[in-house]
């Protein structure tokens, strides 16, 4: 029995190391057709080692790590996105939503508070609250425009500008570029704080995207203090906002902490999440201005009607009216506390 | 018109250096900036090859495409210039560039570039500097070219491993060593760079 054993083990033992050697590639020198050692048989060839490996690195002298990628055809890859795709898509995704807004201010117009205006007024945003979203909303417009000119200022700009001005201007660009990130990072980190709890999803939600919003002007959708649709540009941006902002830092800090890879794949992220964010950016700015009667002053002084807020966030009305009840002053209902 | 390309001949490029060293001190380039370098493949294993690259002055040059502020061309004769007048310093070249070509004075916050800095085929500069002048050859180094000279890496290269020139005479030169010694690990970016191979 135990003979049996040692046999198996033994057969094993010899298939496993038959397998192993066939597995390690031959290092020794491998001789030519006449026998003579061939000094080009076991050299790298350029044809094939681009079609094994995405770049052909190698060892450098110079104390440069990225300078030790020999060839990288990837580059033309990259090109091909920053000139192309990125220029494409760009343009139909931004232009098609500001076309897409206008169709909408055509049809459905300017949706008023059907009720009219009831001259009371309602606290919405303390003003923390509308610095937080003033600080993200105008470094997101500068960091959005001057953005833009980094890859659309020199099919729009420098045609009718002079060479020299238009590179003045773009350097000036990229250092408000650069600069202005940290404010929007402080202005994302804020709203991120202090509207998490109120932008949590609920039931009332689902009813909300149901009923089709506030666009459908004989209905009005039940809400509590942020919609449904508000909720989602919210989490869209906190979203978007980490992923331009984690992109941004690594190309702002260039190599630190990535390869030429990693930096291309960095644009690409920075650069696509920045494009989908300033279409839904622009969709948020037409809703809280043009779009809707009474919207506006909420961000601009903290209040609004009583009736616009009977219509668009009735269930937070009721929250807020019934607190004031509690607290004893039903003139004017206090905000929700920022906390 | 003559179309001026590099080739190393990685089977006879022995890592001297002194490419890269000509090219330091031909040009007066500021420290950290490396316009060509030698990488080093499979090295210590059996196969090793050295490559001295630098700017090759790509057909349909990925670094003037991608450019924000078009400061990148292409002369008659095939070489990449720019302008370092026009440049922001974005880095945008470097990503599209397949041989790590563009180089950046470290300036100012955070990991910012200054005016990029690469190979100039040792042909002065894209800027308005007249050639051949004081100002040219500070901002962007020698101008042997206009003078009827090649760049200073490859005449320097004591194995003849690094040629430039004009593309089909180096081209040829290189497929008559392959024929006559029997090998050669081919014409090291070529493929990458102008779209053929010798």
């Amino acid at each position: 029995m135990t003979t049996i054993l040692a046999r198996i083990r033994l057969v094993l033992l010899a298939s496993v190391l038959l397998a192993l050697a066939g597995a390690i590639p031959s290092v020794a020198q491998q001789l030519g057709p006449d026998g003579a050692p061939n000094p080009t048989a076991s050299v790298p060839n350029q044809r094939t080692l681009l079609q094994e490996v995405p770049r052909i690195e190698g060892r450098i002298d110079i104390p440069d790590e990225k300078a030790a990628v020999l060839i990288q055809p990837m580059g033309r890859v990259w090109e091909y996105f920053h000139e192309v795709t990125l220029h494409w898509v760009g343009a139909v995704v931004i232009l098609g939503t500001i076309a897409a807004l206008a169709v909408a201010y055509l049809i459905i117009g300017r949706v008023r508070i059907s009720a009219g205006r009831s001259g009371r007024k309602v606290s919405r945003f303390t003003p923390f609250e509308r610095f937080a979203h003033w600080l993200t909303a105008v470094s997101f417009v500068i960091l959005g425009l001057t953005g833009l000119n980094i890859t659309f200022g020199k099919i729009v700009l420098l045609p009718v500008m002079a060479a020299d001005a238009f590179s003045d201007f773009s350097q000036a660009m990229k250092y408000i570029h650069n600069f202005t990130s940290f404010a929007f990072v402080v202005g994302l980190v804020l709203i991120g704080v202090i509207w998490l709890k109120d932008n949590l999803p609920s039931k009332v939600d689902v009813e909300w995207l149901k009923q089709g919003g506030g666009f459908i002007k004989s209905k009005h959708a039940p809400a509590g203090r942020f919609n449904a649709g508000e909720k989602l540009v919210f989490w869209f941006a906190l979203g978007a906002g980490v992923a331009v902002v984690v992109s941004g830092y690594l190309l702002l800090f260039p190599f630190y902490a990535t390869n030429i890879a990693g930096m291309q794949v960095a644009q690409v992220v920075h650069a696509v999440i920045a494009v989908l964010f300033i279409a839904i950016i622009l969709g948020h700015i037409y809703i809280g201005t043009l779009g809707m009667e009474g919207a506006f002053e909420a961000m601009a002084t903290g209040e609004v009607d009583l009736n616009w807020a009977k219509e668009h966030h009735d269930l937070w009305l009721a929250e807020q009216l019934a607190k004031a009840q509690r607290e004893g002053s039903p003139e004017k209902p206090s905000p929700t506390p920022a906390e | 018109m003559a179309r001026m390309k590099f080739l190393c001949d990685a089977d006879r490029c022995i890592d001297c250096n002194a490419c890269v060293t000509a090219c330091k001190n031909e040009n007066e380039v500021p420290w950290g900036i490396n316009r060509r370098r030698v990488v080093t493949i499979n090295d210590g294993k059996p196969g090793e090859r050295s490559v001295s690259m630098a700017c090759m002055h790509c057909t349909d040059a990925p670094c003037a495409a991608v450019c924000p502020v078009e400061c990148i061309f292409q002369t008659d004769d095939g070489i990449v210039l720019h302008s370092k007048d026009l440049c922001i310093g974005c880095g945008y070249c470097f990503y599209a560039c397949p041989f790590g070509a563009p180089q950046y004075p470290r300036v100012g916050n955070f990991g910012s570039r200054g005016k990029m800095d690469k190979c100039t085929y040792c042909a002065g500069g894209g800027g308005p500097e007249a050639p051949g002048s004081p100002a040219e050859f500070a901002k962007y180094g020698s101008d042997r070219f206009g003078e009827g000279k090649l760049p200073m890496c490859a005449e320097m290269c004591s194995t003849k491993s690094l040629l430039a020139g004009d593309g089909e005479v180096i081209a040829k030169i290189y497929e008559d060593r392959v024929s006559q010694r029997g090998y050669g690990s081919g014409a090291w970016g070529w493929l990458t760079a102008y779209n053929e191979d010798v």
